[in-house]
C-alpha cells in the first residue's frame, strides 16, 4: 500500500500527531480476521426454510457464495470506519487542528472502481449460469395449470388418458409426484397473484390475461406450504394452501381418484355427526376458513363475515343462497368480493351439505 | 371578518375549499341530472353520485384552495392588468411562527416550511408503521382487520416516500443552496412557493383516505393495476395524490436547475461547487426526467377507475404489465432521488468533520452522473417475477450490479476522506458514519437481489422490507439526520443539544439495527411481505422485531423533543461553529433576509481543508475581490 502517502501534498510544517500513526498492516489483520469470522457466521446460519426440489440447491449455493462476496465488503467498511474513528478522532488541543490536504489518488481511485466492477460481473455470470440451470427444460414434463383468484388456487391436471380433457384437484391441495419434472402454467382470474412455494425456491405472478409459466422438480415427499406472495387484496395473507409431493403410485391413486370421484357416501365411523355434518366440515375447512371463522371447524379468517355471529337464526336454505350467490345479501361492513362460483366448485350436493352443516353448528347460537 | 376572508391566506383558502367542494357537487348533480341518473335515493345521496362528486373534488378543490391561499394573485393581478407588487423581496423573512402559514416567496422560509411539513407526515408515518408494527406483535389478527392493515402499509409508505423523504431533501436544498452558490434566493420565488404548498395537499389527501368510504388505499405504495383500478374511492386519494406530490417535484426540480445552472456567484464554476449542489443537480435531471412516468401511471389508473378505459383491463386488451414497466420507470430512479440529495449531505459532513478535502472529488461529481445515468436502465429489476419477458432480465440485472460501481467509488473515498482526518465526532459525523456502515449493508442486500436466481426467491418476503429499509432509513433518513443537525445552527441561529444528539443517534442505531436486520432472516425463511398473518414459526422473531420497533419510535420522540426545545432556548449560535468553509457559513446564523449584503466571489474549492490560507469565498463583489493565495484557488483542480 502506502499510495497516497506519496500523494501526501504537504504544503506546510505540520504537528505530530502520535496517537494518530495509521497501521495498515494491523487494520488489514483485523479485517481478515473479522472477515472471516462473519463469513463463517452467515454459513452457518440455517437460512432457508427445508429444500424440497432440485431447483434449491444451485440457488441456496448462490446464496452462499454471495455471503462469501459480500461479507468482506461489509466488514471491511466497518473496520475502515472504526479504524479512523479510534486513530483519527480529535483529542484536546487539536480543536483548530486539519488534516493532511490529500485531493484523491487517481491509482487508488481506478483499483476501487476496477475490483468492484470485475467482482460483480463475476458475480452476474455466475448467477446467469444458475438461473439458466434452474430453469432449463427437461424432458418428460408434466404440465400443472394453476389459477389464482381472490383468496384461492385451484390446480389443472392433464388427463393421463389422453383425451385433453383436465383433471381438476378438488381438495385446494397441488399433488406432485416426486422426482417428476413439472412446468406450473400460471393464470389469475381477477387480480395480480404469485405462486410461491418456498421449499421450490422459484415463483412467479399469476397475471390476468396471461399464462406465466416456470418449472420445479419436486424431490422430496412430504406436505409443503402454498403462499401467494402478491399482493391481492383483503384475503392475501390468507390466501394459502399445500404442495403434497408423493410417490409416483400414490399420485397415480390419487389422480385417478380425481379424475373419478367417488360416490358420495356416508362418512364411515369417525365419531359422532351425521355424514352432511363431518363432510360438510371438511368441505368448509378447505374452501371457507381461510376467510371466515366458524368456532366448530377452529377457522378464524377475518375477510368475511365472522360467521359465529351472523349465521345463526337463518336456515339452511337461506345459507346456501349467500354461498352460491354471495352477492344476493352483503353484510354490512362488508363489501362483495366472494367468489361467486362455489356451485360449480362444490357441485350442488357439494354446496347443500355445506349449508347443511353451517345451519346446524350455528342454529343454538 | 370581510378583510380577512378578502386577504389572501389560510382563511381565505379554506372558504375556496368549500366553495370549490361545492362546486364539484354541482357539477356532478347537474350532470347527473342531465342523463337522468338518480343524484338522491332512500333520504340519502346514491353512492356512486358520492364517489364521482368525490374524486371530482380531489382533483379540482386543492386548486381552488391555492387560489384562496393566494399562490396565484401575482398572476391573476398581472393577467387583469393590474398593478402587480413586485417581487422585491419586502416580503421576504418570517418575524413570526404565523409567517410560515402563508404564500411566502423566501427560500430560507420555505425552507423550514418544507422541512416541518415532511417531518410532521414523517411522524404520522411512523405512528402508522407502530401500529403495523403492533398488529404483527403476535400471529393472527390483533386489533386491526385485513382491510385496515394493508390500509396501514400503503399509508405509511406512500406518505414516508412522497411526503417525507423526497421532499425533506428538497427543503433541505431549499434552505443551503441558493446560500451554498452565493445566490440571493430561487430562480423562480413564486414557484417555489407553489411547489411547497401542494405539498400538504398530497398530504393531508393521502392520511385522509382513512376516512373514505371503503377505507384508505390498501394496495400498497406500488399500486399495481388491476387491484388498484377495482378498489374502493380510497384508492383515488393515492392516485390524485401522488399528482400533487409529484408536480410539486417536478416545479422544485426545475427551480433547482435554473438556479444552479444561472445564479452561481462570479468564480462558482461547476468544478467549485459544494457536492450538495452536485448532488441536487443531479437528483433534479432525475426528476424532471422520471417523475411524469408515475403521473402518467396513476393518470392511466384514474381512467381506468373513473372514465371506463382500458389500459389495464385484459378482456379488453389491455395490458397488465405496462402498469409495473411505466411505474418502476418513476420508482427505480425515485431510489435515487432518495439518495443522491442525502449523498451530498455526507460529503458536507464529513469534509468539515474530518478536516480534509473530499477525496476524489471529480470522481465524485462524475459518479453522480453516471448514477443519474444507469437509474434509468434498471428498472425491471423490480419485475423479475412479474411473468415478462424472460431475457430482459439478464441486461437489467448486468446494469443492476454495475450502478454498484459509482456507488462503490462514493464509500470509498467517503473512507478515504475519513483516513488521517482530524475527526470530530459531534452528532452530525455520527449519522454520517452511520449512514456509510449502514447504507452499505443496504447496497449489499441490493446486489443479492440483482442477482436473478436469488431475487426470484426472496421478492415479496421480508428480506426486501429488510432492504429497502436499510436504504431509505439507514441510507436516506440517517443522511436527513446528518444534515437537519449539521445546518440546523444556520437554519435556527441555535445550537442543538449535543448530549440528546447523542442519545438519539445511538438509541436509533441499535434499534434500527434490531428492528431491520432480523428481517433478512424471516424473509429468506419464508415470510412474504404485507400480510397481517403469518405462520407460528416466526413468531418468536417478529414479536423481536416489533419490540424493537416501538424503541425506534421512542428514538424519534428525543430528535423531535430536541429540534423543539433547542430551537425555543438553544445556545445561539455563531456564524459559522463548525469553522466550514462553505459559503452558507460565511454569513450569520440565521442568515440576513437578503443572504448576502454583497454578492461573495468565490476563488477556490470548497473544500480546502488543511491547504494553509485555504478560502473558498471573499464576500467582496468581484471587482473588489482579490484573491491573496493562488495555491488556494487552484488547489482542487491539480489535486485531482
Amino acid at each position: 500500500m502506502g499510495l497516497e502517502e506519496r500523494s501526501l501534498a504537504q504544503t506546510g510544517p505540520r504537528p505530530e500527531r502520535p496517537h494518530a500513526r495509521a497501521d495498515w498492516k494491523q487494520m488489514l489483520g483485523i479485517g481478515i480476521v473479522a472477515s472471516i469470522l462473519g463469513v463463517v457466521a452467515g454459513l452457518l446460519i440455517d437460512w432457508f426454510p427445508i429444500a424440497a426440489s432440485n431447483e434449491a440447491k444451485p440457488i441456496d449455493t448462490l446464496w452462499d457464495v454471495l455471503i462469501i462476496a459480500s461479507v468482506p465488503v461489509f466488514v471491511g467498511v466497518c473496520v475502515v470506519v472504526l479504524f479512523s474513528v479510534i486513530k483519527f478522532r480529535m483529542r484536546d488541543g487539536e480543536e483548530e487542528l486539519d488534516g493532511p490536504p490529500i485531493h484523491g489518488n487517481t491509482r487508488l481511485e481506478v483499483i476501487w472502481t476496477a475490483i468492484p466492477a470485475i467482482l460483480l460481473v463475476g458475480l452476474c455470470t455466475y448467477a446467469f449460469i444458475v438461473l439458466e440451470d434452474v430453469e432449463k427444460a427437461q424432458a418428460n414434463t408434466m404440465e400443472v395449470r394453476v389459477v389464482g383468484e381472490q383468496f384461492a388456487w385451484t390446480f389443472f391436471y392433464p388427463n393421463p388418458d389422453g383425451s385433453g380433457e383436465e383433471i381438476a384437484a378438488t381438495r385446494g391441495e397441488l399433488y406432485l409426484p416426486v422426482n417428476q419434472p413439472i412446468k406450473f402454467n400460471l393464470q389469475a382470474k381477477d387480480v395480480l397473484h404469485d405462486f410461491w412455494v418456498p421449499a421450490f425456491r422459484m415463483k412467479k405472478d399469476a397475471v390476468p390475461g396471461m399464462t406465466v409459466s416456470y418449472r420445479v422438480t419436486p424431490n422430496r415427499i412430504g406436505r409443503y406450504p402454498i403462499v401467494c406472495a402478491e399482493l391481492c387484496g383483503l384475503g392475501h395473507a390468507t390466501m394459502r394452501a399445500t404442495a403434497v409431493v408423493v410417490s409416483r403410485e400414490d399420485f397415480d391413486a390419487w389422480l385417478e381418484e380425481q379424475a373419478n370421484p367417488p360416490e358420495p357416501t356416508p362418512a364411515a365411523g369417525g365419531g359422532g355427526g351425521s355424514g352432511a355434518a363431518a363432510d360438510g366440515k371438511q368441505l368448509f375447512t378447505a374452501n371457507c376458513a381461510s376467510c371466515h371463522t366458524l368456532s366448530d371447524a377452529g377457522a378464524n379468517g377475518t375477510t368475511g363475515p365472522n360467521l359465529d355471529e351472523t349465521l345463526p337464526g337463518q336456515d339452511a336454505a337461506a345459507i346456501r343462497t349467500s354461498i352460491a350467490e354471495p352477492s344476493v345479501e352483503i353484510v354490512d361492513g362488508y363489501t362483495n368480493i366472494m367468489p361467486n362460483d362455489y356451485e360449480q366448485r362444490l357441485g350442488a350436493e357439494g354446496v347443500d351439505a355445506l349449508a347443511e352443516y353451517l345451519a346446524e353448528v350455528t342454529k343454538e347460537g | 371578518m370581510t378583510a380577512r376572508l378578502r386577504a389572501p391566506g389560510l382563511t381565505r383558502a379554506g372558504l375556496f375549499l368549500v366553495l370549490g367542494t361545492l362546486f364539484c357537487a354541482a357539477i356532478i348533480v347537474a350532470v347527473r341530472e342531465a342523463y337522468g341518473y338518480p343524484v338522491f335515493a332512500d333520504g340519502g345521496i346514491v353512492p356512486k353520485a358520492q364517489n364521482a362528486i368525490l374524486l371530482l373534488s380531489l382533483l379540482i378543490a386543492p386548486l381552488w384552495f391555492l387560489v384562496g391561499l393566494g399562490a396565484f394573485d401575482y398572476w391573476f393581478y398581472w393577467a387583469a392588468g393590474k398593478r402587480t407588487r413586485p417581487e422585491d423581496h419586502s416580503g421576504h423573512g418570517a418575524t413570526s411562527w404565523k409567517d410560515y402559514f402563508r404564500v411566502n416567496t423566501d427560500h430560507k422560509v420555505i425552507g423550514i416550511q418544507y422541512v416541518v411539513t415532511s417531518f410532521f407526515f414523517m411522524l404520522i408515518g411512523g405512528l402508522l408503521a407502530m401500529l403495523v408494527r403492533a398488529e404483527l406483535a403476535a400471529p393472527g389478527s390483533q386489533f386491526v382487520d385485513a382491510n385496515a392493515f394493508n390500509g396501514l402499509f400503503s399509508v405509511h409508505a406512500s406518505l414516508m416516500i412522497f411526503l417525507f423523504i423526497i421532499p425533506v431533501f428538497a427543503g433541505l436544498a431549499n434552505y443551503v443552496l441558493p446560500l451554498m452558490i452565493g445566490a440571493p434566493d430561487m430562480a423562480f420565488p413564486r414557484l417555489n412557493a407553489l411547489s411547497f404548498w401542494m405539498l400538504p395537499i398530497a398530504g393531508v389527501m393521502m392520511t385522509a383516505s382513512f376516512f373514505a368510504p371503503g377505507g384508505s388505499f390498501s394496495t400498497g405504495w406500488t399500486a399495481y393495476a388491476p387491484l388498484s383500478t377495482s378498489a374502493p374511492i380510497g384508492q383515488m386519494f393515492f392516485t390524485i395524490g401522488v399528482q400533487f406530490a409529484g408536480a410539486s417535484s417536478i416545479a422544485t426540480a426545475l427551480n433547482f436547475l435554473v438556479t444552479i445552472i444561472t445564479m452561481r456567484a462570479p468564480g462558482m464554476s461547476f468544478w467549485r461547487m459544494p457536492l450538495l449542489v452536485w448532488a441536487n443537480f443531479s437528483t433534479s435531471l432525475l426528476v424532471v426526467i422520471a417523475t411524469p412516468f408515475i403521473a402518467a401511471s396513476q393518470f392511466f389508473v384514474l381512467f381506468d377507475y373513473a372514465l371506463g378505459f382500458n389500459f389495464f383491463r385484459p378482456e379488453r386488451d389491455g395490458d397488465i404489465l405496462m402498469y409495473q414497466h411505466v411505474f418502476w420507470f418513476y420508482s427505480h430512479p425515485a431510489v435515487y432521488i432518495m439518495m443522491l440529495p442525502g449523498f451530498g449531505i455526507i460529503s458536507e459532513v464529513l469534509a468539515v468533520k474530518a478536516r480534509k478535502p473530499i477525496f476524489g472529488y471529480r470522481m465524485m461529481a462524475f459518479s453522480l452522473l453516471a448514477i443519474v445515468l444507469l437509474g434509468f436502465t434498471v428498472w425491471a429489476h423490480h419485475m423479475f417475477v412479474s411473468g415478462m419477458q424472460d431475457w430482459i432480465r439478464i441486461p437489467m440485472m448486468v446494469t443492476t450490479a454495475i450502478i454498484a460501481v459509482p456507488t462503490g467509488i462514493k464509500i470509498f473515498s467517503w473512507l478515504a476522506t475519513l483516513w488521517k482526518g482530524v475527526l470530530h465526532m459531534d452528532t452530525p459525523m455520527l449519522w454520517a458514519l452511520g449512514f456509510i456502515t449502514m447504507f452499505t449493508l443496504g447496497g449489499i442486500s441490493g446486489v443479492v437481489l440483482a442477482m436473478v436466481p436469488m431475487d426470484i426467491y426472496v421478492s415479496d418476503t421480508y428480506f426486501i422490507v429488510a432492504h429497502i429499509h436499510y436504504v431509505l432509513y439507514g441510507g436516506s433518513l440517517f443522511t436527513i439526520y446528518a444534515g437537519v443537525y449539521y445546518w440546523f445552527p444556520k437554519m435556527t441561529g441555535r445550537m442543538f443539544d449535543e448530549r440528546l444528539g447523542k442519545i438519539h443517534f445511538w438509541m436509533t442505531f441499535v434499534s434500527f439495527n434490531a428492528t431491520f436486520g432480523p428481517m433478512h432472516l424471516v424473509g429468506v425463511k419464508g415470510m412474504p411481505r404485507r400480510v397481517a398473518d403469518y405462520a407460528e414459526e416466526f413468531a418468536a422473531w417478529n414479536l423481536f422485531i416489533s419490540l424493537s420497533s416501538f424503541v425506534l419510535g421512542l428514538s424519534t420522540l428525543v430528535f423531535i423533543y430536541n429540534m423543539v426545545a433547542s430551537w425555543r432556548g438553544g445556545r445561539r449560535a455563531s456564524a459559522n461553529p463548525w469553522r466550514a468553509l462553505t459559503l452558507e457559513w460565511q454569513v450569520t446564523s440565521p442568515p440576513p433576509v437578503f443572504n448576502f449584503d454583497r454578492i461573495p466571489t468565490v476563488v477556490g474549492g470548497p473544500y480546502e481543508y488543511g491547504v494553509p490560507g485555504h478560502v473558498h469565498g471573499i464576500m467582496e463583489p468581484a471587482e473588489e475581490a482579490r484573491p491573496k493565495q493562488a495555491a488556494g484557488a487552484s488547489s482542487a483542480e491539480e489535486g485531482v
